[in-house]
């Protein structure tokens, strides 16, 4: 939150800014340039607040990894045994490498809304303690979750591999799908942490409204299943292009609809000003609340 | 330095004003049952009030006042965490807080994780907290449970490394908010010689304590505040007196028991 304004004139060091001044902020929002300036000057924070909280949950172990790869994995069986039952038919080849690469994508979101909704009320003392961009920490929270993304990638990759599924220039939509789920979890993250600063049981809410989301995501189903009268979660979900596009360049090496991928990246744009709003324009509260 | 930068900290017709909930924890559930009796769990404080000062290089503030008068509010106003809501704040130096005990993020981290992730924040390097971080550890005397989680410390072990943290990172101006009154009688003595260190090499400081007598001694200037105003502002041992004899307290009783 330091809205320093560091002058030319006698900052001997520009790592610290050595001239504040605090001023009232306009229209409820801190000073954008400084903010951002002193954000970009602590990004270091995110990476050591990620490797650490990684390291906390005893996750960079060789089991801890193991266990967040076994975790959407078994999942994975679950919804395949599931849909496999209640569809009465077998399903494609191909089906349980695309649910599993929908899951690890979709799982990163859920994580990265969870971690994100309680960056600030668990960050403590930190925030009635020091004076920084508190945007730091729901960004932080997403940079877990995909640090904890990566690995299952690796799964991900082998399980392609082992039902005869190629690397192709196909997969290179997984770039940009992974830059629009970035966007659009950071909005979403720094909405519901600011939402919980006020409702603390907000998280409880969470696995509910996540496992609809990932209902109504092309996780369990293909993207041309959606009949007639539902049309409308296409446009609606923001999930559905970055998960249908990113299964479907994956597993069965299609291209995406341009205008499905820019669809997702304004819904993405739209969350991030949406909650970067929400939380810059509260987070002088939150040392007042936490 | 510019001549009129002589200032380490200029305040000018400050007021902060915050809103706050009474609830200890807020939930939607409460919301709504409140929202359905008609009631709001919301209250505007306005904990700072038109106050103006300025504070030298090399001086000692001293706050003191009742409980409420808004103290704590203007040192998180000064440090930046509160930013006004009226009037302007400047601040030249750098600037390190001493305002809630415990470095803490994550209570899961060590010690050391945890004073590298507050210092991050504050906006150091990795490479100038690596720089301090031994002198931090061996001041504390905590010796291995530096690498500890922080959740196996006591509350003392706490607050002589959110202490050392506070006054290692080499700065100019230090804000503390009563955190003298924590530790042990070892670590107190400690903790007052490291201030007076502090002092002596001409750092500024600005000190928020019920303490009259560590106030008296360390600072320079103090600030009286009541109910958000400042009512006095000056020398040191002239407006202890003043609020000493306002409270009608014995100075000397004051000093004596406070500090113990």
């Amino acid at each position: 939150m330091a809205q320093a304004t560091v002058d030319g004139v006698d900052s001997d060091d520009q790592f610290v800014g050595n001239h504040h001044v605090y001023q009232p902020y306009r229209a409820g929002l801190p000073p954008l340039k400084p903010y951002a300036r002193e954000f970009w000057r602590r990004r270091e924070f995110m990476s050591e607040m990620s490797t650490a909280n990684i390291r906390a949950e005893n996750m960079d172990s060789w089991f801890g990894r193991l266990w967040t790869v076994l975790n959407p994995l078994l999942l994975g069986v679950v919804y395949f045994l599931l849909v496999n039952i209640l569809s009465n038919r077998g399903m494609k080849p191909g089906y349980f490498v695309y649910l599993l690469a929908g899951l690890f994508l979709f799982s990163t979101l859920q994580l990265a809304m969870s971690e994100g909704a309680r960056s600030v009320t668990g960050a403590g003392k930190i925030i009635t303690n020091t004076a920084f961009p508190r945007a730091l920490l729901p960004i932080a929270a997403v940079r877990t979750a995909f640090g904890r993304f990566w690995p299952t990638l690796i799964v991900l990759f082998a399980m392609c591999l082992l039902n005869r599924i190629y690397p192709s220039v196909q997969w290179l939509w997984c770039i940009p799908v992974l830059i629009i789920l970035f966007i659009l979890s950071s909005g979403i993250a720094m909405l519901l942490a600011t939402i919980q600063v006020y409702f603390r049981d907000t998280r409880s809410f969470l696995p509910y409204m996540s496992r609809i989301w990932l209902y109504i995501s092309p996780v369990l189903w293909m993207p041309q299943v959606v009949p007639e009268k539902l049309r409308a979660i296409e446009f609606l979900n923001p999930m559905f292009g970055v998960v249908g596009t990113w299964s479907e360049a994956i597993v069965y090496h299609q291209s995406p609809k341009l205008s499905t991928l820019l669809l997702a990246l304004a819904w993405a744009l739209l969350f991030f000003v949406v909650g970067a709003y929400a939380f810059l324009s509260r987070e002088r509260d939150f040392a007042v609340r936490i | 330095m510019p001549s009129e930068s002589d200032y380490a900290i200029r305040v000018k017709d400050v007021s902060v004003t915050y809103r706050t909930t009474f609830e200890r924890r807020p939930t939607f559930k409460d919301a709504l049952k409140r929202a359905g009796r008609g009631e709001r769990s919301v209250v505007e404080i306005e904990a700072v009030k038109n106050v103006s000062f300025d504070i030298a290089h090399g001086e000692v503030l001293g706050i003191i006042g009742n409980n409420g008068a808004g103290k704590s509010t203007l040192v998180r106003a000064i440090a930046g965490i509160l930013p006004p809501t009226s009037g302007e704040i400047e601040v030249r130096g750098r600037v390190s807080t001493l305002l809630a005990l415990g470095v803490g993020f994550n209570a899961k981290l060590s010690g050391y994780e945890n004073v590298m992730l507050g210092g991050l924040a504050a906006g150091y390097t990795r490479a100038e907290i690596s720089e301090k971080i031994d002198e931090i550890a061996e001041w504390t005397e905590l010796g291995e449970f530096m690498e500890l989680p922080m959740q196996t410390y006591s509350s003392g072990m706490y607050s002589r490394l959110a202490f050392s943290v506070a006054v290692h990172m080499d700065p100019d101006i230090l804000l503390v908010d009563e955190a003298l009154s924590a530790g042990d009688a070892r670590f107190k003595a400690k903790a007052s010689a490291k201030m007076e260190e502090l002092r002596a090499n001409a750092r500024t400081m600005v000190l928020v304590s019920h303490a009259l007598g560590t106030v008296q001694t360390m600072s320079t200037r103090v600030a009286w505040m009541e109910k958000g105003e400042l009512l006095k502002f000056g020398e040191a041992e002239e407006v202890i007196r003043a609020y000493a004899e306002h409270h009608s307290i014995q100075l000397e009783a004051a000093t004596t028991q406070e500090d113990v």
